[in-house]
Order: C-alpha cells, then sequence, then structure tokens
C-alpha cells in the first residue's frame, strides 16, 4: 500500500470537504481539530497502517486512538474514504441513533478503536494496547493521536513516563502541535515551554515535522515505522482550521460551524466546483 | 415566563457580582467559554487562574486558596469534574474547604456532544460526600441567587449548571424564597407531588399542567439542593399526597429520586416513582431529543404520576 504524495494529498482534500460538511450539517461539532490532524490521519491510514476495513475487528490489526476525540469529523471522513463506513454514513454526525457520535466510539462506529471525548485518557489506553500485543507476542502497533491542549492532563505524563519503563517499542504517538485549545491559545491557557524537550526527558525517540507537508509526514511516519526500542512521538506543526482561510489560526472554530456563506466560502477554497 | 436562559449563564453572572469581595477567585479548566466563567476573567483577569486543561490541579490549587483564606470557584463540564472526584473527596470535602465546585453541561439534555459529556452521576457522587452542598437549580435566577450565597456558606459545595436554555420561572417571584437547602413549592394540588430539579422542572409543570386536565392536582416542588435534603418539605407533601414523583436528568441511581427514597424509607410508607435515566449511558441528539429517548420529558412524568397514585 504506497500512494504518492499527490494521491495523499488529493485524500486529504477530500476528508476536508467532508469535515466541512459534516459540521455545517450538524451546526456543531469541531471543525478545527480535524482539519489540522487530517494531513497525518490520511497519511497514516495510507502508508503504514495494518487494517481491514471488510474487518474491522481483525484482532491483529494495528491500533488507531483518537484520544483528542473531539475532532471526529477528520476520523469518520478517512473512514468513509477507506471503506469502513459508507460516505452516506457521515449524514448520521451527531444525528440521534447515528454512528457517528459526537466523539468517536468504539461501540457505536466499525474501525473506531478506543471510545473517546474526555481527553488524556489516550494514551494510557494505547498503553494497554501494546502492552496485550506484546504479551500475545504479536506484531502489531498501536498509534495514539494527541492534542497539544490534552497533553495539559496529568494522565498523559503518567503514560509518558510508564510507557518508558516498559519499553514499549509499540506504542507511537502523534502530536497535533496546533497551538490553539478551547477557550484560547496555548500560550494564553497553559504555557507547555519545549516540549519535545519533555519528552525526550521522559525517554522517548522525538521527531519534529510541518504536519501539513505530506513529503515530511511521510517521512515522520518511517520514522515512527523504524523506532522500535521505545516509545515514540511524531510532533506534527499544524494549522488548526488549516484549508477554511477564517478557520485557519482562529480558535474560535475550535467548536463551532460555519454559517451558511461561511460554508460556501469554505467549499470554493476547498476546490468543490457546484 | 416566557424568557429563556441558561442556568450557566446565571453562574456567569452571579461570578460578576460576587467580585466586590476580593476574596472571591475564580479557576478554569479551558472551558470558561462554555461555564461562564469567561466574564470573570475578562474583568478580573488578576483572580482568575487558569489551570489549563487539568481538572485535578484545578481543585487542589483551589484547595490551597481556600485554606489560605480566599473563595475559589472552580469550574469545567459536571463531567470533567468528576476525573477529580478523590480531590474533591480528599483534597476538599475531608478537610470541610470551602471551595465551591460548577459541573456545566450536566445530564443528557447537554446534546449532541453525545455520551462521554453527559454526566448522569455527578449528583449522586459528591451527595455522598461529608460537608458538601450539592445543588442544581431549574432557571438562571435561582442560579444567580444560590451561587451568591455560596460564597459566605464556609462549607464545599458542587453545582451542576446545564448547557441549554430552559423557561425561567423566577423573574418574578420575591428573591428570599430562593434559599440553600429550601424546596420551592411551585403548585400545590393533593393527589401527587412531583419533586424535580433542574432541567426537568420546567417538564414537571407541564405534566402537572396535563394532569390537572384529568382532574388529578399535582404538586410541584423545586428541589434544588438535593444535599442537605429539605425532609421537612419532603414529608409534608408525603402526607399530603400519599403518591411522589421525583424527576431529574441524571442516573434513577442515587440522585434526587436516591436521596428522597432514603429519606422517605426512613419516615413514610408514601409509594414513589423515579423518573431519571435509567441505568444506562446517553448518546448523541438534540436536547429535546434526549428528553424523550430518556423518558424524562412531561408525558413520563405524568406517567410515573399515575403509576405512583395506583399504588397508593
Ligand atoms: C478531560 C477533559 N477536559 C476538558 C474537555 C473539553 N475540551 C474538549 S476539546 C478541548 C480542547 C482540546 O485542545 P487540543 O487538545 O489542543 O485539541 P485540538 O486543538 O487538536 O482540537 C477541551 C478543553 C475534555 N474533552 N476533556
Amino acid at each position: 500500500m504506497s500512494a504518492s504524495i499527490s494521491e495523499l494529498e488529493e485524500l486529504a482534500r477530500r476528508c476536508r470537504i467532508e469535515i466541512v460538511k459534516m459540521v455545517y450539517r450538524a451546526q456543531a461539532g469541531h471543525p478545527g481539530g480535524s482539519l489540522s490532524e487530517i494531513d497525518l490521519i490520511a497519511a497514516l491510514y495510507s502508508t503504514t497502517m495494518r487494517v481491514r476495513p471488510e474487518d474491522p475487528d481483525w484482532a491483529d490489526r494495528d491500533r488507531f486512538i483518537l484520544s483528542k476525540g473531539h475532532a471526529s469529523p477528520g476520523m469518520y471522513a478517512l473512514l468513509a474514504e477507506k471503506g469502513f463506513i459508507q460516505h452516506q454514513d457521515l449524514h448520521s454526525y451527531r444525528v440521534l441513533g447515528g454512528i457517528c457520535q459526537g466523539h468517536v466510539d468504539m461501540k457505536w462506529c466499525p474501525g473506531v478503536d478506543f471510545s473517546a471525548g474526555s481527553l488524556g485518557m489516550g494514551l494510557s489506553f494505547g498503553m494497554g494496547c501494546a502492552l496485550a500485543a506484546r504479551l500475545d507476542g504479536s506484531e502489531r502497533r498501536a498509534f495514539v493521536m494527541l492534542g497539544d491542549g490534552e497533553i495539559q492532563e496529568g494522565s498523559i505524563w503518567e503514560a509518558a513516563m510508564a510507557a518508558t519503563h516498559h519499553e514499549l517499542g509499540n506504542l507511537k504517538v502523534i502530536l497535533d502541535r496546533n497551538r490553539i485549545q478551547n477557550d484560547d491559545f496555548c500560550q494564553e491557557q497553559m504555557r507547555m515551554f519545549d516540549i519535545p524537550a519533555k519528552w525526550k526527558a521522559f525517554g522517548w525517540n522525538v521527531k519534529e515535522i510541518d504536519g501539513h507537508n505530506m513529503e515530511e509526514i511521510v517521512e515522520g511516519i518511517k520514522f515512527l515505522d523504524s523506532s522500535n526500542d521505545g516509545p515514540s512521538i511524531l510532533i506534527a506543526h499544524t494549522i488548526k482550521g488549516k484549508g477554511v482561510s477564517f478557520m485557519e489560526d482562529n480558535p474560535s472554530f475550535h467548536g463551532a460551524a460555519p454559517n451558511d456563506e461561511q460554508y460556501a466560502l469554505a467549499m470554493s477554497e476547498l476546490g468543490v466546483v457546484e | 415566563m416566557s424568557r429563556m436562559a441558561a442556568t450557566r449563564d446565571g453562574y456567569g453572572q452571579a461570578l460578576l457580582e460576587l467580585a466586590d469581595n476580593d476574596r472571591v477567585v475564580v479557576l478554569e479548566a479551558d472551558l470558561g467559554k462554555s461555564t461562564k466563567s469567561l466574564h470573570f476573567r475578562k474583568e478580573y483577569p488578576e483572580r482568575t487562574i487558569s489551570c489549563g486543561i487539568g481538572e485535578q490541579n484545578m481543585l487542589l490549587v483551589s484547595a490551597g486558596m481556600a485554606s489560605s483564606g480566599y473563595i475559589p470557584f472552580a469550574s469545567t463540564f459536571a463531567i470533567f469534574t468528576e476525573r477529580a472526584f478523590e480531590q474533591m473527596r480528599n483534597g476538599v470535602a475531608r478537610p470541610n474547604l470551602a471551595v465551591h465546585l460548577c459541573g456545566s453541561h450536566g445530564g443528557t439534555h447537554t446534546g449532541t456532544d453525545g455520551s462521554s459529556a453527559q454526566s448522569i452521576e455527578d449528583l449522586a457522587i459528591y451527595r455522598t460526600l461529608p460537608n458538601v452542598t450539592v445543588l442544581h437549580p431549574c432557571d438562571d435566577v435561582s442560579t444567580r441567587l444560590l451561587t451568591k450565597q455560596l460564597a459566605d456558606s464556609n462549607k464545599p459545595s458542587y453545582m451542576r449548571t446545564a448547557r441549554n436554555k430552559t423557561p425561567v420561572l423566577y423573574d418574578d417571584v420575591d428573591q428570599s424564597t430562593i434559599q440553600i437547602g429550601k424546596g420551592i413549592e411551585l403548585r400545590e394540588g393533593n393527589d401527587v407531588a412531583i419533586i424535580a430539579c433542574g432541567v426537568l422542572v420546567s417538564e414537571a409543570l407541564k405534566a402537572a399542567e396535563d394532569l390537572s386536565q384529568q382532574g388529578i392536582q399535582a404538586t410541584v416542588i423545586d428541589m434544588h439542593t438535593i444535599k442537605p435534603l429539605d425532609t421537612d418539605l419532603v414529608d409534608k407533601v408525603a402526607s399530603r399526597c400519599g403518591a411522589i414523583v421525583t424527576a431529574e436528568d441524571h442516573s434513577v441511581i442515587g440522585g434526587l429520586g436516591g436521596a428522597v427514597s432514603e429519606h422517605l424509607s426512613t419516615s413514610s410508607c408514601t409509594p414513589l416513582e423515579r423518573v431519571g435515566v435509567k441505568d444506562r449511558f446517553g448518546e448523541s441528539g438534540q436536547a429535546d431529543e434526549m428528553l424523550e429517548l430518556m423518558e424524562l420529558s412531561a408525558p413520563h412524568i405524568a406517567k410515573a404520576a399515575h403509576r405512583a397514585m395506583n399504588r397508593k
């Protein structure tokens, strides 16, 4: 499974369109963090994830844990593109009884490995998956996507320390470093200073990339694939709301839907021709 | 009675009104825009402490400040206060430090965020803690008044507020009738008493209206204080009506229904029906859809009233 850079970019563009559509239809949800993460998730599933869309519960699949589970539109768009769910299912986002619940939920949606929504939980869960894989003698890996606001939770650092203690080379994290959280910029809410140095100090393999440059992303994923002596983290510098001008770097679009005019503008910016 | 408002707005307003007391401090965990502490932050940034996305830290920082003579008001979503439950238990309730914790977006009424955001157990868990006052007001007016009373209470508290707008009930009432620990009788009848809290108080009033069409006169009580429970009032309406319904957007286990039944089991044999979330998790849906799905809306309260009366 190796897609070209332009194919990956095109996949991410299609996902971006679906993200904005989902949030627009629901008039609720989290576009900002979905648009910042989507290049990373698209590349991850297209280049390295060992999964079977037709058999989503395959026991030996790699796990993907969207710990920042509010950014669910990104995940749903990708799952639809990869055939885990139907494009029609995207219309059930935040709709009563729909498989696309507000926050990704493993009990509701095929291809989702974690019931998220409360921040700071996914890394410990991923560690559990990685330990289980080791006990099973399986090659499978656990990939965890964290938000940068999310790593303010203390439990993240409990897991970060424990993963090194247990030398979990099959635990791999992508940090969506978009510099914005719920209320405001991270800088205003809680300064985190040197994030790479913190992970290094906890014994992790660390690499930083531009999270919207597909070539760098593919290189970054290769780094995760090949660092197996302990846990590793790819710190992806991203732009919240990437791809929609008025959402970019704008804390207001952490958890808000576009209105009619904004929606039309977003669609045209994402290359949708009516 | 047509104004609609969210109780969280009453909380935000109360913090502003409390600001004259320079011992009042506000703590946030990256949800100030949602819990409405943001208004205080804008006016008094020097007395607003951002804890980042770190609820456990927020609770104990609050405790430390309370021990040093400050009056901390800390807030996040109801569900995320629960992550700091043990901090609340051991760090706040046990030393009886007057930290005021507010959990907004409580209940399934919070809507399409889904089950991870819908706290249906907060009232139950905080009610188990000695020293802690537990409140769940039904409109923005009572939320504002009760929040202000907390500042003088010298005891820790937990207050649940709601995300969405509901009818305002207390614009034109004598505000001195709204007191911590005192239930409010909104409607008097002799056939059945509906004891409700939060977003279900207005549903209970609708149910009473429907029941009166059928010739059944229901008492409706806004039991905004879950702990300490107004047991005098419960006993009074139990003996007057002989049948009781509790109604809350919360698990049927341990909340208002739990508190009322625990009390009644020691004082009388009044039949009681609990309207609440039936030991299940919620899901994504609009606020009104959730009240239907969870069987919490007025028709379900009226049905429960019939069941309770049939058991007389
Ligand atoms: C434990 C917990 N506290 C608070 C929240 C509310 N919340 C949802 S998203 C969010 C901000 C997340 O910021 P970040 O992790 O940077 O995500 P991103 O910017 O990628 O969307 C907050 C505070 C939550 N979901 N869980």
